[in-house]
């Protein structure tokens, strides 16, 4: 098996994978096959050769955030068997086009790829433009830690009792 | 200037919090922060270079600012001024002023990052900032209304960075680099490959559903519509401005350039949003619903002249960006105002409510005025020359468009002010008061901005609209 083969097994899987993962209506298993796609993504980058884009899609994509909806649904109630059959036709028929959308997006960059006359940037150049990328993006940071202090800031005043408004006047 | 601008209220944030202080406390340093802010562009010697100076020395940031920025910081800070007092008009518990202030903060932070960098991604990042804060503050009031609205955005706004964030990749690929100049040399380069522009088309798409432009406005009125008072005024006037529109300007305007293609798309996309804004807005019920579609309608404007694909048409918009802001501000303060006294927004349920309340009433309606493009206000002026750059560009047919659907703003409004505050005073409306001094003290301040900037056009389009745009 060469590695063409071995990119078009991935790929297949990671489409088959995201499928299965918008179409579970038990929501925990949906965060762990999401889990799988995001194992997955990490494994295709690896091959890409983008080791850093990888290890951070799978500590992250693949760890923490599987580690964070796991927590969250492990709070929340189960669906009764009756929703759980309820929900699943109303599942199916929300996702009836996502099969003809996935197949018009795989003809669209089909396409896309055979009628380009553009050549990507090579890999020499590529880890050049990486590391530029990893040592000039300070600004990104900033604007990283902020999205992280409001996400702190919509937990508290979200998901805070009720009862914590009563305070001072 | 620019660094201290995006260092401050992050630093405010964390001395607001370590220790915790009180939510009037917070308040008033919020409202510092917005007086400093318009202080700081007239005014660089008082404080913001020196700082700038200090943070520079531990960080590399590459921003800037121009004429656009500036106008986007002044316009931000006026309409987070009044805003923030909207909704201390609105708070009864000061947990909930301590989290709205510092939300404030942190969409500010994200504001002033959008509009000073020049670097596709960092845009990206600070796009998803002022969303994180929004959605937030949207949900404030933990109504199911609220939630519903910001759970809309949240949704929404997602597919636009889904777009975006490929689109940077595809960017990326092509330039070897995320900064405006590089991204625009590859374009000029490559301009006819399908790699090119389908990154071109995503971003703008992506940018376009931020904006909530026809037909991609399916989130605006809930979220508009349902959020708490104060913050409708913050997205009305500022967010949905600058996270979709003042971005697409400076990626049209830096990056992609114009091409016939892209001046048709915006030329229908804003047509399509003047119109059916328009009359989707005579048919609605409630109060801000009718000011969230005018908004549509209003943005439909903006992205046309954009569409005229010329400096003048550039100034046009940007000039609209700035007086939508005041008035449709104006328009929200009002509503909150009504909101606060008869507790309800069903202009049905209104009639005669100028008598009990002539402020609000004679605020109202300077600014339906200024919005139909009525003179001598601002947003005749801007209008006027939205009108004259796609008349110049050759596109006749669509300035003649702009001007007919003045007329269905001018009809609709007309209708609302008539409904809510002329005619007989509703006898259940009887008890109605003037509202409190802090909303009409910022209903009279919007008004006056929106009179002054009618009467001394000149001078805002020769200091500060077209240097911005390099005309002069």
């Amino acid at each position: 098996m060469d590695l063409v083969h071995i990119h078009f097994l991935l790929l297949s899987l990671l489409v088959i994978f995201s499928i299965l993962a918008a179409l579970n209506i038990r929501i925990i298993k949906a965060a762990i096959l999401l889990a799988v796609v995001s194992l997955l993504t990490a494994l295709i980058l690896f091959l890409l050769e983008t080791p850093l884009a990888a290890i951070f899609e799978l500590s992250v994509c693949a760890g923490l955030i599987t580690v964070i909806f796991i927590s969250v649904i492990s709070l929340t109630n189960p669906l009764t068997r009756e929703e759980r059959i309820e929900e699943k036709a109303k599942t199916l028929k929300r996702f009836v086009f996502l099969p003809g959308i996935v197949l018009v997006c795989a003809a669209a960059f089909y396409m896309l790829e055979n009628s380009t006359n553009f050549i990507p940037i090579g890999a020499s150049e590529i880890a050049v433009a990486q590391e530029g990328l990893w040592n000039s993006r300070q600004f990104d940071l900033i604007g990283q830690i902020i999205i992280i202090l409001a996400g702190v800031f919509g937990v508290i005043v979200l998901f805070k009792d009720n009862k914590d408004d009563g305070g001072k006047k | 200037m620019t660094i201290s601008l995006i260092f401050v209220p992050i630093i405010l944030v964390i001395l607001l919090n370590i220790p915790r202080l009180s939510g009037k406390t917070a308040y008033y340093a919020v409202l510092a922060f917005f007086i400093w802010q318009i202080l700081s562009v007239f005014f660089p010697f008082t404080g913001s270079q020196q700082l700038a100076g200090l943070i520079g020395k531990v960080f590399t940031l590459n921003v800037y600012a121009d004429g656009m920025s500036k106008i986007m910081i002044i316009s931000a800070a006026i309409v987070g001024f009044v805003s923030l007092i909207t909704s201390k008009a609105f708070s009864k518990y000061d947990s909930r002023l301590f989290s709205l202030s510092n939300l404030m903060l942190l969409s500010f932070a994200g504001i002033n990052g959008l509009v000073f960098t020049k670097d596709i991604f960092t845009m990206y990042v600070f796009i998803e900032v002022i969303a994180a804060a929004s959605y937030i503050l949207i949900s404030l009031d933990k109504k199911d209304g609220a939630l519903e609205g910001g759970f809309k955005y949240l949704i929404i706004s997602s597919i636009a960075t889904v777009m975006m964030l490929f689109s940077i990749s595809l960017f990326f690929l092509t330039a070897g680099s995320t900064g405006f100049a590089e991204i625009s040399t590859a374009i000029r380069d490559f301009g006819g490959n399908p790699v090119i522009l389908a990154a071109v088309m995503l971003f703008i798409t992506g940018l376009l559903i931020k904006g909530g432009v026809i037909p991609f406005h399916s989130w605006l009125s809930g979220a508009y519509a349902e959020a708490p008072a104060g913050v409708s005024v913050f997205l009305g006037g500022i967010i949905t401005k600058t996270v979709g529109i003042f971005a697409l300007i400076r990626i049209l305007y830096l990056v992609t350039g114009f091409n016939e293609n892209i001046k048709m798309v915006l030329l229908i996309t804003g047509a399509l949003s003047i119109v059916i804004g328009a009359i989707m807005a005579v048919t609605q019920k409630d109060f801000k619903r009718v000011l969230a579609y005018s908004s549509i309608s209003q943005v439909g404007y903006i992205v046309l002249a954009l569409g005229a694909g010329t400096a003048f048409g550039v100034a046009a918009a940007l000039f609209h960006v700035f007086n939508h802001a005041i008035f449709k501000s104006l328009l929200f303060v009002n509503s909150a105002a009504v909101e606060k006294q008869t507790g309800s927004l069903d202009v049905d349920s209104f009639g005669g409510l100028g008598y009990k309340m002539p402020v609000t009433s004679g605020t109202s309606a300077i600014a339906f005025l200024s919005a139909a493009g009525i003179p001598p206000f601002a947003g005749f002026w801007s209008k006027l020359l939205i009108i004259l750059a796609l008349w110049s560009a050759g596109y006749q047919g669509f300035a003649v468009l702009a001007v007919v659907a003045s007329l269905f703003t001018m009809a609709y409004f007309l209708t609302l002010q008539k409904k809510v505050f002329f005619g007989e005073l509703n006898p259940k409306l009887e008890n109605v008061r003037e509202a409190p001094l802090s909303l009409t003290a910022c209903a009279i301040f919007l008004c006056a901005l929106t009179i002054g900037v009618g009467l001394i056009f000149p001078y805002i389009l020769n200091v500060f609209i077209f240097p911005a745009v390099g005309i002069m």
